[in-house]
C-alpha cells in the first residue's frame, strides 16, 4: 500500500544551483589568494513599493524596524531583515524570517496605498563569494568601482557580472559579496564565476607575463 | 563605450541603459483631430540634431527609471543627465556641469 506523503513543498523543491553544489565546494581556494564560492539557497525575499516618506512607508518601517533606504547602494539592517534599495520607491527586503508572516505583515503594512508588496523568493537565488581574491574575481566582469573607497560592507547595487544582471551586495571586509542572480541565470553566473576564480587555485602568475601592479 | 550618469545610480555603462529615441515630444493635445500626416508626423519624424540633442535612456539594469540625457551627436560625449520631472538644461550650461569637453 502506498505510504501517504507527508512531504511538503519545502523538502521537495529544488535550488537552481543543486546540481552544481559539488563543483562549487570543490572550487573552494584557502589562503593568501582564496576564494569560495557556495549557494545559499530559499532565501526569503519581498519585493516593496511605495512612495518614500508616505504614511505607508512608515508603516512598512515600523513593521520591519528597519528605515527604508533612500539613496542608491544603501541597505539597513534589523534583526533577521536587510532592506537594499533598488529604485527610488522599490526596495528588496531579505529574510531569514519565515515568508508567509513577513510578507503578511508588509501587505497588511501597506493596506490600501499605491504600492505593492510581493513574495519574490524563487525569483533570485544566493551566490556567497566570498576570501580575500573575491574582489578580483568580480573585477573581472563588474565595471562598478569596487575598491573599498567606492564599495564596502552594507553597499548593495543592482548592476551586471559578466553579462549577467545581478543584485550585488557586500557583507563584510573578507571581502563577502552576495550576488543574486535570477534563478534561469544562476547556472551561468555560477560557471563564470567558477572559470573566473580557477586561477587563484593555481601560483600566481610572475615576470613578464604577470599583470602590471595598480597602485 | 558611453558613460551615462543615471540621476537615481550614478555613472554607469552604456550596457546597463536601454535607448528610447528623442525625449520632448509631446503627445497631442486633441487626438481625435489629427489627420493622418500629423499622425505620421507624431509617430515617425524625428530631428535630425547635428550637436546637443535630449534623448530618453531607461537604466534597466538598474534602478529601471526612464530619465533624459543631453548627448552630443558629433562627439558623442554625454553632457548631461536628468529626470523627467526638470527642464532641459542649455548645451552651455550643461558642459560646464560635466566639466567640459574630455
Amino acid at each position: 500500500m502506498a505510504e501517504p506523503t507527508l512531504a511538503g513543498p519545502a523538502v521537495l523543491r529544488r535550488s537552481p544551483l543543486a546540481h552544481l553544489e559539488e563543483r562549487l565546494r570543490a572550487a573552494t581556494v584557502t589562503g593568501d589568494r582564496g576564494v569560495s564560492l557556495a549557494e545559499w539557497p530559499y532565501i526569503t525575499m519581498v519585493s516593496v513599493r511605495a512612495e518614500p516618506g508616505s504614511q505607508a512607508a512608515a508603516r512598512i518601517e515600523k513593521a520591519l524596524a528597519a528605515d527604508l533606504p533612500r539613496v542608491c547602494g544603501e541597505t539597513t539592517t534589523a534583526g533577521p531583515h536587510t532592506v537594499l534599495w533598488l529604485g527610488p520607491d522599490e526596495w528588496l527586503v531579505v529574510s531569514q524570517a519565515e515568508h508567509p508572516c513577513l510578507t503578511a505583515e508588509l501587505a497588511q503594512a501597506l493596506g490600501g496605498d499605491p504600492g505593492s508588496v510581493v513574495d519574490v523568493s524563487a525569483n533570485r537565488t544566493t551566490l556567497e563569494l566570498s576570501g580575500p581574491a573575491a574582489r578580483e574575481v568580480l573585477e573581472k566582469g563588474c565595471a562598478l568601482d569596487l575598491h573599498p573607497r567606492a564599495f564596502g560592507p552594507g553597499n548593495a547595487v543592482a548592476t551586471q557580472v559578466g553579462p549577467v544582471p545581478v543584485i550585488l551586495w557586500q557583507t563584510d571586509e573578507a571581502p563577502s559579496y552576495r550576488l543574486f542572480p535570477r534563478s534561469s541565470f544562476a547556472d551561468y553566473l555560477a560557471r563564470w564565476l567558477l572559470d573566473a576564480a580557477d586561477e587563484y587555485a593555481r601560483p600566481e602568475v610572475t615576470g613578464e607575463y604577470a599583470r602590471p601592479e595598480v597602485t | 563605450m558611453l558613460l551615462i550618469n543615471c540621476p537615481w545610480c550614478g555613472p554607469r555603462d552604456e550596457t546597463e541603459y536601454h535607448y528610447g529615441g528623442q525625449a520632448h515630444v509631446p503627445y497631442p493635445g486633441n487626438p481625435a483631430d489629427l489627420d493622418d500626416r500629423q499622425w505620421a508626423e507624431y509617430v515617425f519624424y524625428r530631428d535630425n540634431t547635428k550637436g546637443p540633442f535630449a534623448e530618453r535612456w531607461m537604466h534597466g539594469t538598474g534602478c529601471r527609471r526612464w530619465f533624459n540625457v543631453l548627448r552630443d551627436t558629433v562627439t558623442n560625449e554625454v553632457l548631461a543627465s536628468y529626470r523627467l520631472d526638470e527642464a532641459r538644461p542649455e548645451p552651455q550650461q550643461a558642459a560646464a556641469q560635466a566639466g567640459g569637453p574630455r
